[in-house]
């Protein structure tokens, strides 16, 4: 550790001069800059998609699967007799916490984003709404849908499993995706890297020639590009990741209704990770320059 | 200090040096002749390890070149300084920069004092914050021979170091030389120059080693 905080020391501080042997190199060094921040603004990105969808399976996962509905539908004069029966099952189902029949204000609430709230719903032939909150073990499906089917025939239980399951397994995907995305932000910000170092390298060979005949180790020679590349790679990367953290803190915030679009942004402890991609940007260009470093030197004597 | 023991050296399939053998003394003074082409500048290279010999060993200050590590032969380069040909420096470093740059890359430190009285031993003291490109030939060649001396290296090689100067400067680089060589320095410089030698002569005890068909030769008799 110790060994690691030393080297990190002398990086930073103690070898300008060794950074002063190698000529400016414009043009690198701006690609460097300019290819850092915006792998890292599209890295912000990718994480905060990341997050909203690791937000979004998790809610689905575990808020939606405590809960299910019983929808009644029945002719107007059978209904409340079929919404009995149906309590009658469930209070002597095991597995079910609680239940209760959604009052008409309710059920009207949540047909009103669809069909208006001036729509006298009242007048519609709606059919009755039961929920329900599984207990610590939950319940036996199958054998609730059976006993219902026998009791109240228009009764039909909905236990969100079936739209739940792909929309987890959507959410899911997303994160991993996500996840790929960012390895393939670093994978791509290497190859630019290490592409511009390799540019730098050829065009200062008549600099490193002179460097190694009067006697400089490849790592001098290396070090004096790989501070360079580095240092500017953090730099772009910062740029990029506080652009792209002040645009995702500027997308309007939602409900729980307001979609998955809306959740894309970092909560708590999460906005901490953009804050590391300056770091992550550093490593992978120190890493990815001292390799092409290492690798072109090798080739002279 | 340099041995060189039944050493060749091949481009492809052809041999362009062959089997030489070679004491470098230390405080020794040589000079190698040859035709242009002959291998002279091949010959040094071998010395300084920026080649490796296709058979035979070279041996410098008690190691193989060939079984030394990148970092060893950088290290072996701080005890030898080359003035070459075409002298070749940092374009966007100041003279004195340039002339520091073997201390600069061994990390070590820089006295400045010293390295004004450098520049001013090969009369470059109003020159040291000039960019080499404003440097005349003469000047490049005298800058470059304080470069190969600042790390107070055993030995100095000097790949024709008068080619692109006047019998003046010619003169007055060979005296920089020999003094070099009265403290104490093993000197080799390649040269096609014979007044060159004869005047070096005059001042020094020289070998002259002579490349002719692909073998080195002793050639003081020829002088």
């Amino acid at each position: 550790m110790t060994r690691y905080l030393v080297l990190a020391r002398a990086f930073l501080a103690s070898d300008l001069q060794s950074d002063r042997v190698v000529p400016p190199s414009g043009f690198t060094a701006r690609l460097t800059v300019f290819a850092a921040a915006a792998m890292a603004f599209l890295a912000v990105f990718a994480l905060a998609l990341s997050f909203a969808a690791g937000r979004l399976s998790d809610r689905w996962s575990d808020a939606l699967a405590q809960s299910a509905t019983i929808r009644v539908s029945a002719p107007q004069d059978q209904i409340d007799r079929q919404v009995s029966a149906v309590m009658a099952v469930l209070e002597t189902t095991p597995g079910i916490a609680s239940s209760r029949q959604l009052p008409p204000e309710e059920t009207q609430a949540l047909l009103a984003p669809w069909f208006g709230p001036d729509l006298p719903v009242e007048t519609l032939p709606i059919p009755a709404l039961i929920e329900l909150v599984e207990g610590g073990g939950g319940f036996d499906a199958e054998g609730l849908r059976l006993r219902l089917q026998a009791e109240a025939p228009g009764a039909v239980l909905d236990d969100h499993d079936r739209w739940r399951r792909p929309l987890v397994a959507a959410a899911g995907r997303m994160k991993l995706l996500a996840t790929g995305s960012l390895l393939l932000i670093g994978a791509a910000m290497a190859a630019m890297i290490t592409l511009a170092a390799q540019a730098a390298l050829a065009a200062n060979g008549q600099v490193i020639r002179v460097l190694r005949l009067v006697g400089a180790r490849d790592v001098y020679i290396a070090r004096a590009f790989v501070r360079r590349f580095t240092l500017r790679a953090a730099g772009g990367a910062a740029v990029g990741a506080a652009l792209a953290m002040i645009a995702v803190a500027l997308i309007p915030a939602g409900d729980d209704g307001g979609g998955f679009l809306t959740g894309l942004s970092f909560e708590g402890g999460e906005w901490i990770w953009p804050l590391l991609l300056p770091l992550m940007a550093a490593g992978v260009a120190f890493a990815a320059t001292r390799a092409a470093a290492l690798r072109a030197l090798k080739g002279l004597m | 200090m340099i041995e060189l023991e039944n050493v060749s050296y091949g481009y492809g399939s052809g041999e362009l040096l062959t089997e030489m053998s070679l004491k470098l003394a230390p405080g020794s003074f040589h000079f190698l002749t040859g035709p242009s082409g002959a291998g002279k500048t091949t010959f040094l290279k071998l010395l300084y390890a920026e080649l490796m010999p296709s058979a035979g060993q070279v041996i410098a200050f008690g190691s193989d070149v060939r079984s030394m590590a990148r970092d060893d032969i950088a290290l072996l380069r701080r005890r030898v300084g080359v003035v070459h040909q075409d002298c070749q420096f940092l374009d966007h470093l100041s003279l004195a920069e340039n002339v520091a740059l073997p201390l600069t890359v061994a990390d070590r430190e820089i006295d400045t004092r010293e390295l004004v009285e450098l520049l001013a031993w090969v009369g470059l003291k109003a020159q040291m914050d000039s960019l080499p490109p404003a440097l005349s030939g003469g000047e490049r060649q005298r800058a470059a021979l304080a470069r190969a001396v600042i790390m107070a290296p055993d030995v100095i090689l000097a790949d024709e170091p008068t080619g692109n100067v006047d019998w003046e400067m010619s003169l007055k680089l060979l005296t920089l030389l020999v003094e070099l060589n009265r403290m104490g320095k093993t000197i080799v410089i390649a040269t096609h120059d014979m007044n060159l030698i004869r005047s070096a002569k005059a001042q020094v005890a020289a070998r002259v080693l002579r490349i002719k068909g692909r073998r080195l030769h002793l050639a003081g008799a020829d002088l």
